[in-house]
Order: C-alpha cells, then sequence, then structure tokens
C-alpha cells in the first residue's frame, strides 16, 4: 500500500467512524451504551465524575468478559452544561450511535430536555441523580432519590429530639425546578406537620450566585426568634462554596442553626475548607465514609482508575451519591441485558423491575417492578473537618420510592408507570 | 420532653459540683469513660460524667473530643496522639497502631453537651479570653439550672465585660421569677442588650393570654416596653452598619474585579473580555503559593495571602504580555476582532486551566486570621476576610493612584489615553505604553483574582461570572476613569444590598441591570465623562 492510499484508507476509515457508522467487523462483538455528562461548563464540576465512574465500571465490566459475552463500549458526549445540547447529543446517541442504553444527565432541567428524544426513539436512559419527583418516564430509570427517600426523612431527622427538635425552617434554594418543586413539597409536608406559614422562610438565589452576606444575616434573624430554626439547603452547584464560607465566617453554628443539605456531598466540599462547618447536615442514600466490604472496594477500585487514567488531583479523588447510583444504575442494566437476553429496549425495560444488586452503601438494593425508582437506603451525615461526613442517623432498610409525593394534591391516583 | 429537662437538670448539678471539685486528680476513673464506646445517649452521659468529675484530666478527654482525637479501642476509650496512642483515664501509652483507633463521632446534640461542659469548665480559667468564650457559649442558650454557675461565676469575676454578658444571661433565666422586683431588674439589666432573641424574649411579656397579661406587674411592663426600644434602637443601628457594611464589602469586590479593565479597556479601548480569566490566573496563582507553603513552609501557612501578592500580579501580568504582544497588537483599532479573539483567549484560558488543574473547583482555606469575623451586635457579624478585602482594595487602589499620578509611565498612560496620535507624536512610545499599561491591567485583575479567591469559587470557569460585573462598572463608571470605577463599583454594590434586603436576591439582580440600562441610554459617557477631546471622537 502506497503512502497516498494509506491516507486515504485512514481519512476513509476516520470519516466513517466520526459519523458512527459501525466499522469493519468488530462492531457485532461490541455493544454501546452512551454517557451523556457535562464535561465543561458550570455542571462539569459534578458530571465530569459520573462520566469517569461509568467508564471505570465498563472496564471493570469488559474485563470480566463484557455483557453476553460481548465487549461494552462507551460513546462519551459532551452536552457542555447547555440544555438544549443534551437533546441533541441525546438524539444522536440513540439514533446514530444505536447505543443500548444512555447514562447520564444530572440537572432536572436537562433531563426534562432528554426525556422527549427517549420517548420518540424509544431509547433507554438510567439517571443517577436524587430530583424533585413528580416525573415518571416509561423509558427512564431512575437510580437516585426521590424526595421521600431524601428531604422528607431528612426533615423529619431536624424535627426530631436526636436531630435538635427544630421548629422553624428556613427553606434556602436556587432559583430552578428542582428547588421549587422540593420546597413545594418541604411546605406541605411541615404543614402536615402542624408547622405554622409564619414559621417557614423560603428564599431563592440565581445560579452561581456568590454573596450570601445578606441571606446568612436574614437567617440569623429568622433564628432569633426563640424556636429551634433549622436551614434547608437546596443551593445547586458551586454556589455552595461561597454560601459554607460565609456561614463559617458569620459564626452560624451548626449547634445553633444546623443547615442540611440536599445537594452537597463529597465532591462539592472538597472546594471548601469544612473546619467551620462540623456539624452542618447532608441527607443521601451513600457516603463515602460508610464502612462496608463493597464500599472499601468501590473506593479503591476509583482511586485506582483514577490514578490509572491520569485524572487530576487523583491522589484526592472522593466518592459521592451519585456516582455509587451510576455504578448501580450500570450493574441493573448489564443484570437486565442477560436476563432478557438482548438489548432491546421493551425486553431490557421488563427484565429491569425486581432486579437486585448488593451496592458499596453496604445494603441490596432492588429495582421497584412498577415505577422504574430504586429502594434505597437513606443516610443522615455531618460535616467533618476534613471534608467527610459521619453518618448520625440511617434507615433500617433500603425504602420504596414515591415519585409522587402524597403531599402534593392530585398525585393519590399516579403512583405506577 | 421530660428527659431533655431531667438532663437539664442533671447537667446542671453537674455543673455546680463541677465548680467545687476544683482540684486535679492523678487519674481518671475508666467507668467514666465507658459511654463513649456506646451511642450518642451514651456519649452525652459520658461528657457530663466527667463534667461531675472535672479536673484537669477530664478537661484533657473533652479536648480531645473536641479535637476528634478521643477513640476507642475495644470498649476502651483511647487518645490519639499522633502515632501513639494513649488510654484516655491513665495518660498512659498503648501499643496500638492509631489505624486501629474508631474515632468517637459526635452529634449536634452531643456537640452542644460538649460545648457547654466546657464552657462551665474554662468559666474558672485563669485566661480571659476562655471566660469570655464560655460566657458567651453559655448566655446563648442559658436555663434555669445555670443560674447558680452564673451567680458563682459572677461572684468571682472582675472583667466588666464577661459580667454583662453573665449578668445578662442571668436576668433572662429570672425573667420568670416570681418575685416582681426581681423580675423589674432583669428587665432593665436586659435593656443593656442588643439581642434579638432577648427583645422576642421581652415582647412575650407584653402578650395577653386568656386574658391575662403573661407579665401581671404593670411596672415591669413599661420597663420592658422601654427595653424593647433600647434594643431595638441598637439592631436597627446595626443592621443599617451591616447592610452598608455587605454593601461596602460587594462593592470591593466589583472593584478589584474591574480596576484592571478601567485600565486596559481605558488605554487602548480594547474590549478584553478573557479579563474574567485573568482573575482566574491569579487565583490558580494563589492556589499555587499555598501548596507551595503547605509542602515547604508549613509553619508559615498563615500567611501564604501576602507572599501570593506579588506571585498573584506577576503572574497575571505576564498572561496579559503575551496576550497583548501575541494577539492584541494585530488586532488595534478593530474592536469587533478583538473582542472575538479575546473571547477565543479566554476559553483556551478556561482548557488550559481544566486540562491543567482538572474541572473541579479549588480548595483555598482561609488563614486563621482571616476566618471567623467581628460581632457588632448579636446578629451582625463583620467577617475577618471581607474586612481584610476592603482593605486591600484601597491598597491596590492607592498604588494604582500613585502610580498613574506620580510617575512617568502613569503620565504616559495618560497621555495616551487622552489622545493617543499626539502622544505618539511628542515621542510617547505608544507601543511600549500599551504593553505595559496592558500588563498592569492584568497584573491588578490577578489581585482581584487573589481576593476572590479568599471569597468565592477557584475554578476554571470563575472568571465569566464576573466579567458583566467587571464591564458593568466600568462602563457604568465611565471608560477611562479610574475615580468613576470606584464611585460605580461601591455605588452599585451598596444599591444592589440595600435592594437584597427589601426585594430578595434574584429581584435585586434584575433590578441592578434594568437600572444600568436606564442609566446608559440617559448617560452613555457613564457617571464621569472623560474631559478634553479623544482623538478619536
Amino acid at each position: 500500500m502506497n503512502r497516498r492510499n494509506f491516507v486515504k484508507a485512514l481519512t476513509l476509515s476516520a470519516s466513517i467512524a466520526a459519523i458512527g457508522l459501525p466499522v469493519g467487523a468488530h462492531a457485532a462483538d461490541t455493544i454501546k451504551v452512551g454517557i451523556l455528562h457535562s464535561l465543561s461548563g458550570t455542571m462539569a464540576i459534578s458530571e465530569t465524575a459520573l462520566k469517569n465512574v461509568a467508564l471505570m465500571t465498563i472496564e471493570e465490566i469488559n474485563a470480566k468478559g463484557g455483557v453476553m459475552g460481548k465487549k461494552l463500549e462507551p460513546v462519551v458526549v459532551d452536552p457542555a452544561s447547555n440544555w438544549p445540547l443534551f437533546a441533541e447529543k441525546a438524539r444522536q446517541l440513540v439514533a446514530q450511535d444505536k447505543v443500548a442504553a444512555v447514562f447520564g444527565c444530572w440537572t432536572s432541567v436537562s433531563r426534562k430536555s432528554v426525556n422527549p428524544v427517549f420517548k420518540e426513539l424509544n431509547g433507554l436512559l438510567f439517571y443517577p441523580v436524587q430530583y424533585e419527583g413528580e416525573e415518571l418516564e416509561k423509558n427512564v430509570f431512575y437510580t437516585g432519590a426521590a424526595p421521600n427517600q431524601q428531604a422528607i426523612p431528612a426533615v423529619e431527622y431536624l424535627m426530631s429530639e436526636e436531630g435538635g427538635a427544630a421548629k422553624r425552617f428556613v427553606l434556602l434554594g436556587t432559583d430552578y425546578v428542582y428547588p421549587r418543586t422540593t420546597n413545594k413539597i418541604l411546605r406541605a409536608f411541615l404543614k402536615s406537620k402542624g408547622v405554622a406559614d409564619a414559621d417557614i422562610m423560603e428564599d431563592y438565589t440565581p445560579f452561581g450566585h456568590a454573596d450570601y452576606q445578606t441571606i446568612i444575616a436574614n437567617i440569623k434573624k429568622f433564628a432569633a426568634a426563640g424556636k429551634k430554626t433549622a436551614v434547608i439547603s437546596t443551593i445547586n452547584g458551586d454556589s455552595n462554596v461561597p454560601f459554607y464560607k460565609e456561614l463559617g465566617n458569620a459564626g452560624l453554628k451548626a449547634t445553633d442553626v444546623p443547615v442540611v443539605a440536599f445537594s452537597v456531598g463529597e465532591e462539592e466540599l472538597r472546594g471548601v475548607d469544612t473546619k467551620p462547618l462540623v456539624g452542618h447536615l447532608a441527607a443521601w442514600n451513600y457516603f463515602m465514609s460508610l464502612k462496608n466490604p463493597e464500599n472499601a472496594a468501590f473506593v479503591k477500585k476509583y482511586r485506582d482508575w483514577a490514578k490509572k487514567n491520569g485524572v487530576p488531583n487523583a491522589d484526592t479523588v472522593v466518592t459521592n451519591d451519585p456516582m455509587e447510583a451510576t455504578y448501580v444504575g450500570i450493574y441493573m442494566w448489564k443484570q437486565a441485558v442477560e436476563k432478557a437476553k438482548s438489548t432491546d429496549t421493551d425486553k431490557v425495560i421488563a427484565a429491569l423491575g425486581g432486579q437486585t444488586f448488593k451496592a458499596p452503601s453496604g445494603f441490596t438494593l432492588t429495582m421497584d417492578k412498577t415505577n422504574h425508582h430504586l429502594h434505597k437506603p437513606v443516610y443522615i451525615g455531618e460535616v467533618r473537618g476534613d471534608g467527610q461526613f459521619d453518618v448520625v442517623w440511617k434507615t433500617k432498610e433500603p425504602i420504596r420510592a414515591q415519585p409522587w409525593s402524597p403531599f402534593i394534591p392530585g398525585n393519590e391516583s399516579k403512583q405506577g408507570i | 420532653m421530660f428527659r431533655s429537662i431531667v438532663m437539664k437538670r442533671m447537667f446542671g448539678v453537674a455543673l455546680l459540683l463541677t465548680l467545687l471539685a476544683a482540684p486535679a486528680r492523678a487519674a481518671l476513673d475508666p467507668s467514666l469513660l465507658a459511654g463513649f464506646a456506646g451511642d450518642f445517649q451514651g456519649r452525652m452521659a459520658a461528657i457530663e460524667a466527667l463534667g461531675v468529675a472535672g479536673g484537669d484530666d477530664a478537661r484533657r478527654v473533652l479536648d480531645a473530643l473536641e479535637a476528634g482525637r478521643l477513640g476507642v479501642i475495644g470498649g476502651r476509650a483511647v487518645i490519639v496522639d499522633g502515632d501513639t496512642v494513649r488510654d484516655a483515664a491513665s495518660g498512659e501509652a498503648l501499643d496500638q497502631g492509631a489505624g486501629d483507633v474508631e474515632l468517637v463521632t459526635l452529634n449536634n446534640r452531643v456537640r452542644r453537651t460538649l460545648a457547654n461542659a466546657r464552657a462551665a469548665l474554662a468559666l474558672t480559667s485563669a485566661d480571659r479570653a476562655e471566660r469570655l468564650g464560655a460566657a458567651i457559649t453559655l448566655g446563648d442558650n442559658p436555663n434555669e439550672t445555670l443560674l447558680p454557675v452564673f451567680d458563682r461565676a459572677l461572684a468571682a469575676e472582675t472583667d466588666e465585660e464577661i459580667r454583662g454578658i453573665l449578668a445578662r444571661a442571668a436576668a433572662r433565666i429570672k425573667l420568670a421569677s416570681p418575685d416582681a422586683l426581681t423580675r423589674l431588674r432583669a428587665v432593665r439589666a436586659l435593656g443593656e442588650s442588643s439581642d434579638p432573641a432577648v427583645k422576642n424574649l421581652l415582647e412575650g411579656l407584653l402578650q395577653k393570654r386568656d386574658g391575662n397579661w403573661v407579665e401581671a406587674h404593670p411596672e415591669v411592663r413599661t420597663a420592658a416596653k422601654l427595653a424593647i426600644d433600647d434594643i431595638e434602637g441598637r439592631i436597627a443601628i446595626a443592621e443599617g452598619v451591616g447592610t452598608v457594611f455587605s454593601g461596602l464589602s460587594l462593592g470591593s469586590i466589583l472593584l478589584l474585579a474591574a480596576l484592571g479593565l478601567a485600565i486596559t479597556y481605558g488605554v487602548m479601548g480594547v474590549i478584553n473580555m478573557a479579563h474574567g480569566e485573568l482573575l482566574m490566573v491569579g487565583a490558580y496563582a494563589t492556589f499555587l503559593v499555598q501548596g507551595l507553603f503547605r509542602s515547604y513552609l508549613p509553619a508559615y501557612l498563615d500567611w501564604y495571602v501576602a507572599a501570593a501578592i506579588p506571585v498573584a500580579f506577576l503572574s497575571a501580568a505576564l498572561v496579559g504580555v503575551a496576550m497583548e504582544r501575541l494577539v492584541l497588537r494585530h488586532l488595534y483599532g478593530r474592536p469587533l476582532e478583538s473582542l472575538l479573539a479575546t473571547w477565543g483567549l479566554s476559553l483556551v484560558l478556561i482548557q488550559a486551566a481544566r486540562v491543567i488543574f482538572g474541572p473541579q473547583n479549588l480548595e483555598l482555606a482561609n488563614p486563621s486570621w482571616m476566618s471567623g469575623g467581628a460581632e457588632l451586635a448579636a446578629g451582625v457579624v463583620l467577617p475577618y476576610n471581607r474586612i481584610v478585602i476592603i482593605g486591600f482594595a484601597v491598597f491596590v487602589l492607592v498604588l494604582i493612584w500613585l502610580m498613574m499620578q506620580k510617575t512617568r509611565l502613569g503620565m504616559f498612560v495618560r497621555a495616551v489615553t487622552q489622545n493617543r496620535p499626539m502622544a505618539g507624536c511628542v515621542g510617547v512610545p505608544t507601543a511600549r505604553v500599551d504593553t505595559l499599561a496592558f500588563a498592569i491591567g492584568s497584573g491588578v485583575a490577578g489581585l482581584g483574582g487573589l481576593a476572590l479567591s479568599q471569597i468565592a469559587n477557584v475554578g476554571p470557569a470563575m472568571g465569566t461570572g464576573y466579567i458583566v460585573d467587571a464591564f458593568m462598572v466600568v462602563v457604568l463608571g465611565g471608560v477611562g476613569q479610574l475615580a468613576g470605577a470606584v464611585w460605580a463599583a461601591l455605588g452599585l454594590g451598596i444599591f444592589a444590598k440595600f435592594l437584597e434586603g427589601w426585594a430578595g436576591a434574584v429581584i435585586a439582580k434584575i433590578l441592578v441591570l434594568v437600572f444600568i440600562i436606564v442609566f446608559i441610554q440617559k448617560r452613555p459617557q457613564g457617571i464621569f465623562a472623560l474631559k478634553g477631546r479623544f482623538s478619536d471622537s
């Protein structure tokens, strides 16, 4: 083969690969799966780790022989924290690359943007992040928590004597769909527990807000009314760093006014000095500090993978709840494909219900037969000086998700697919 | 509820005994520490038992617990001391490794018990600061069982400030006294407070329950009304000061972000979209300096911020010079192209930071002298890091002003700003002045990044959040005007903070932008217009 022909062949194969056509005979031996996480833009902070853990899991499955004897082939795309681009990239993955399943999305707004695509093309999405519920799609499996697996137990804990017996609540969030919906559910829940409207303060900040002086002063004023006050934070993304810094500097201690957060985990606290924040809380279904053999193996695997693949700051990488949910999601999909003996979407959906997996959270998680959510344990952790969490409360066993919150009127009839 | 009252009572007794049992004993009874191996309830009991025991050994154990060094091995409480493990009761070194120790965890309830126990022990300390801290801790949440502790401490205390805190804490409890005279004195003592919690407490006295006043005695009610007015006055002043302070703080941050841009935009008319990334370079330089200090000079870690000042300035200035020499130089007089080119540069810099340092935010710790805050009044705290940044903004401003007004380079820069061709004609090397001015503007942006690293996020895309604010300040202030930038930054900061207190953060942001649009419509030249003739206008 002379040089010109070689170059031609190279360009040809490259362009074929680029438009996503199967290259050669290899294609039949692999199953493609899509990874749809922002690797740039505001959400890159959180989502890059999910892409990493997905690649690690796929590598691990391939090392053990793949799925039905075929290797998995990850197709990674970058929707760049741009919500409409999520839909475009999802369409590309399902229609062009013909992936068998997609693992992706973080914010609720990105999920809402891809839902119609998966419905239209009958694709399969695994969504690994806690969210506000009020949704149930046939083509989506939710491996993160519904409100009753995170928000409601956390508030119940705050109201218990062990959690400080809070009587007054500040609902603080970023101004978009997840915090607004969650706070609507929490307000209804608090009312059902006899908390008056005057004892609830609701406040929102724009995405990326960095100056929390006024809000913290308002919280202090609100907390001075003589009743035990707690803050429930649905602040998302990197606004949490200035929020917690201000909290520490303003001397608002966890023993006086505890803050429980639903979107703050090990990864988000990497950018914060947590010494002034000791005792503030977070509610999740998994913490890196959990002590069980599955978690020890999971953390070690991820650390080794990060080092081997040259992830920046590989020696300080952490694992968190959405990463565990991604890991569990990929394995559940693998088991379902093996049970269905096919990657056909409808057959896999039918096989997914009832799948179980021994997860790093220390429990055997089950995919619910009707509502596409996992049964998950709930943990409440307090921030430690080193950015990890000490578990101070947990459920005895995994609990079933209620995607349609019973605290929102009109939801009684909508429980299954 | 009943249990918690019993606990409080037990705790009160414990404190009393503590104060009686001052002399230290040789070693602790290990049974006191057994609870640490149990659940949170057991740990609370153990802390209270140590409060009863008192003495230096109990303090040592409680201090270790607070520091997260108290652990358990096989049901035995131990203190981890570096690599050695010591028995908590006797202090003897054990031959177990620190890795086998299960550290004792706390929850907020246990932590509060611990804070109170430590404060009660510290109330008799010889160190004034320790006593003051203890008085504040106990005074924040007084309950009746603490009354004898307060009275006893008051009898021995000579420091006025601590006496005041203790007296007010005691007065809060005495409000429930059956004796009207005691209540009257308590109300009068509380009139000295500036704590909103005390105000709420007093307001409770003035309410009617089932047709009867909560406070039966009319004289006490009158005194309470006066006391509430006093407290309200103090709170209002403190809150006003607090709002102005947060406005100044926001303004100083806007100023630091915009000052560099005021120089580059003003002098060269280059719309530098990569200005935000120069802030990022400064912040990343600060991070690197912190890393160097952590590795090589851990003893001086608190001063890494000071050492980072020249590093942040120089690194951002170097990046600025490279940008100017390699790209902008070829695009002078073509604003649209230079806008696009600098925007491209900003993306390059963001991606470069992402590749080198990773997409995550970096952790920059506030030095201890910048952590915490000065309490103006209860509820109004001026954080030290913000005070330092306001001071730093003034420092940078003075430096720039001196440079512009008192040096030859400054004169050249001003000359080029006012009339480039004419300055060139009389022998000002305009090309070199451009490079130097761009370097200085970039360096100042680096200093802004250093300041931002102490209060905001440091990540690859941090600059994009400030570029809009920086342009807003520069345009509002008037292009090419340092004084304009100062007024615009402080004005916007205070305006935004007053709006936020009134309308919330989301609406405030919108209103500020609307205000700027209207303002620029009415006065396109900004607050201060450049006097004299522009060569190109």
